[in-house]
């Protein structure tokens, strides 16, 4: 019996204690209802200059919030809200995972004020894709432009090279650099489990200069088959370049092997052989050191020229829209925050970020360069948001990038919309 | 044990009585603390440590105490059942609920909504870059088990008779520390690949380029880069099947060794006809985990390639399918047909651990 009322006062003892433990995390859950968890895929530099605009909030308000960062984020966001521990906030990159999100109620709709903040700071583009039935769930930020072509300025005015203004002359410029023993174009698909996607955003932007914005919407919503004529003449003005040995840094093979923010790398070698890469915005963080430091002079950027004159140069671009899992106090303050300048000033200056804000302060951002991109994507005539991100995830994220290497790999063009057209999910 | 006198039994009565109820108090509020998580993370384990242990224990000892209130025939029936039946409960709910689920959701829609009857394993068996994974687990099946054992094999047999035997086998094991995805990353460095003219940063090429060939993208074509990525899984796995096979080497006996030597059999024969046999089992075992690791094999080719240029395996379409393209319906029909292909394997190598007692 000794041992007995020995084990029982043990247990009595730990009961107690638990209790305290209890007590005490009761006590740290209202401490920490202060924090605002946001989940994201970019990480390192961009993450740290999202933690600057998250400091001002942060003084501002008195809230915690936090920003992480995840190379899986797309499998770990679903994993989340499935298993019901979400983010308070997640920066989901497509639009289309907002929808699903949203068709199981797993987020959010923002509250009419942000709404009507939204609706004052935006152009209605950005409304719409970040809207699902009708309400408003998502909040873009940093968005980036992608149909930009770089180039070594110094390099190539010194060789006499003109920007091209067409198609035409962009071609002539091509022959000019091969006559004087250079090469026109360094292409990187490498993007570790997402290589390929530079090669849908180049299919991208020739669907939109040679078949124009309404059949792009009709190829992104699948109402052309993806394997539609107009496709394959795009596809066919992109294999002039990518398949012509010549024209590309490496030919084909270096295309698939070379990572997308090395290959633009080799623009700044010196004596300069290399002197074109279509990137977004967001590649001048990848240019060497010495030539970010002094980018206004060292770099040159033209928008990829027209090719049906009747389409212009259309601006392709993409971007993370930030949306509500749990409308605890803050989050819903953090969203209409997003929407001001204020968020975005501080990026700005540093640099390597684009905003759509029509409230936005052109002066604010720290070089010409990307001063004249914002330029660019806030005044653009037509503005179309980055297709595979539009499209289902099996072709999005998945056949359409697996496309686009084959197709650089010699596969022939045709087969390879067909098999993109044959995942469409149905 | 003595059949409880009556007072016993009434002590006994007495101490379950206590001892229940506490022990469901600290389990249900523990559980319901845990469950509304409101402690720092090392604050939770810790608590989690603590209260999990103390609570199997504690509901082991109350169930016996309630078993022990039976007449000692039929505690010694029911006992068995209260020690090994939490594990089977628990097995049963991580391994055999999953595996039904799985079943269930094969036969479904993408979303899980409605049945959609046998249109994934349709899917499955006639996609084209299905096909191609089927093709590619079967190389992996072959050729990645095969090499890996013989390697095995050789290495051990050699060591045998090298004096450096601890030091060779060393080396040849480390890579099993490696894990699947961190040898993928130092293979990517093997097989780099720059344009001819630029510094080859790849191994592979370096003595390419030193050699005066061209440079070659070495995971770019299949049927060639199947095996380019089986060779990492055979440099894991080879060290893995040293160990267990220059193990079994050492238990044959060399009285017979000697004997044989003795009748005129030369090394070879004696290696043929009495050292493989003696060691059957082991290689069996080794041959049949390494052919699990390989039906599973889905860390190398997803950090390495992708499943681009041909490379897919059955594993990788199943995360795609599951996790990138939200396909429920179809990830969990290749998920079963993965653990269909499995199980002969499994049921033969329990088979054999029972005959044998290989470890």
């Amino acid at each position: 019996m000794k041992k007995l009322s020995k084990g029982m006062l043990f247990v009595l003892v730990l009961l107690l204690v638990m209790q305290g433990v209890w007590a005490q995390g009761t006590k740290e859950a209202t401490v920490q209802d202060k924090t605002i968890r946001i989940f994201g895929a970019f990480r390192g530099e961009e993450a740290a200059r999202f933690d600057e605009i998250i400091r001002v909030f942060n003084e501002k308000t008195g809230y915690n919030a936090v920003y992480e960062g995840s190379p899986e984020f797309e499998t770990q966001i679903l994993v989340q809200a499935e298993a019901g521990t979400p983010p308070d906030i997640a920066a989901l990159p497509q639009p289309g995972i907002m929808h699903k999100f949203a068709e199981k109620g797993y987020i959010k709709p923002l509250t009419p004020s942000v709404v009507s903040m939204i609706d004052a700071n935006y152009a209605p583009v950005w409304k719409d894709l970040g809207s699902f039935n009708g309400k408003a769930y998502g909040v873009f930020h940093r968005v980036n432009a992608k149909s930009f072509v770089w180039y070594p300025k110094k390099a190539f005015e010194a060789k006499g090279y003109k920007v091209p203004k067409t198609w035409n002359e962009l071609k002539a410029l091509q022959d000019q650099i091969v006559k004087d023993g250079g090469i026109p174009w360094s292409i990187g698909f490498e993007s570790g489990n997402a290589t390929g996607w530079v090669g849908t955003d180049w299919l991208e932007d020739a669907m939109l200069r040679t078949a124009g914005p309404e059949v792009y919407d009709k190829w992104v919503n699948h109402e052309i088959p993806f394997d539609d004529p107009a496709v394959q003449r795009a596809l066919g003005y992109l294999g002039e370049i990518f398949l012509n040995p010549k024209y590309v840094y490496g030919g084909a093979t270096n295309i698939l092997t070379s990572n997308f923010g090395d290959s633009v790398k080799p623009l700044f070698d010196t004596p300069t052989k290399v002197f074109m890469n279509r990137q977004g915005n967001f590649i001048t963080t990848f240019m060497p050191q010495k030539i970010q430091d002094n980018l206004e002079a060292e770099v040159g950027v033209f928008p990829l020229p027209s090719i049906d004159e009747k389409w212009g140069t259309p601006i392709l671009g993409g971007g993370d829209q930030f949306v509500v899992f749990n409308d605890k106090p803050g989050v819903q303050e953090f969203m209409s925050f997003l929407t001001t300048w204020e968020a975005c000033a501080p990026w700005a200056q540093v640099g390597g970020a684009l905003f759509p804000h029509k409230n936005q302060n052109f002066a604010d951002y720290g070089n010409s360069i990307e001063r004249e991109l914002a330029k660019a994507l806030v005044n653009a005539t037509v503005f179309r948001f980055d297709a595979s991100d539009l499209m289902p995830a099996e072709v999005g994220a998945g056949s359409f990038w697996t496309g686009m290497v084959d197709y650089v790999n010699g596969k022939d063009g045709k087969a390879v919309l067909t098999s993109i057209e044959k995942s469409w999910p149905r | 044990m003595q059949l409880p006198r009556d007072q016993e039994r009434k002590q006994l009565a007495a101490r379950t009585l206590v001892v229940g109820p506490i022990t469901l108090i600290v389990a249900i509020s523990g559980f319901l603390l845990l469950k509304n998580n409101p402690m720092s993370q090392i604050l939770t384990t810790l608590f989690a440590i603590l209260w999990g242990t103390f609570t199997v224990l504690a509901l082991f000892y109350t169930m016996n105490l309630i078993v022990q209130l039976f007449p000692i025939q039929k505690y010694n029936k029911i006992i068995p059942f209260v020690f090994v039946g939490p594990a089977i409960l628990i097995i049963g709910w991580y391994l055999l609920i999953p595996t039904v689920r799985s079943l269930v959701l094969s036969f479904m829609n993408r979303s899980s909504t409605s049945f959609a009857g046998l249109a994934n394993y349709k899917y499955i068996f006639t996609d084209a870059t299905m096909r191609t994974a089927f093709g590619n687990t079967v190389l992996w099946l072959l050729f990645g088990t095969a090499f890996s054992v013989f390697f095995g094999l050789l290495t051990a047999l050699m060591a045998e008779r090298s004096a450096i035997e601890k030091l060779g086998k060393t080396l040849v094991f480390l890579p099993m520390a490696i894990s699947m995805v961190g040898a993928g990353v130092i293979w990517k460095f093997m097989y780099a690949y720059k344009p001819l003219g630029a510094n080859q940063t790849g191994l592979l090429n370096a003595i390419m380029v030193g050699l005066g060939g061209n440079p070659q993208n070495w995971l770019g074509s299949a049927p060639m880069n199947n095996f380019f990525l089986i060779v990492i899984f055979v440099w894991l796995q080879t060290g893995f099947s040293l160990v267990v096979l220059s193990a079994a080497l050492k238990g044959v006996s060399d009285e017979i060794k000697e004997a044989a030597r003795i009748d005129g059999a030369k090394e070879f024969t004696i290696l043929m006809r009495i050292v493989l046999p003696s060691i059957y089992g082991s290689i069996v075992t080794v041959s049949t985990t390494i052919m699990l690791a390989a039906l599973k094999s889905f860390d190398i080719v997803y950090s390495m390639t992708n499943g681009l240029y041909g490379t897919e395996v059955l594993a990788s379409q199943q995360y795609k399918q599951m996790f990138k393209f939200l396909d429920y319906g179809r990830g969990s029909a290749i998920a079963v047909v993965i653990l269909l292909a499995v199980s002969p394997v499994i049921y033969y190598n329990l088979k054999e651990f029972n005959k044998r007692e290989v470890f």
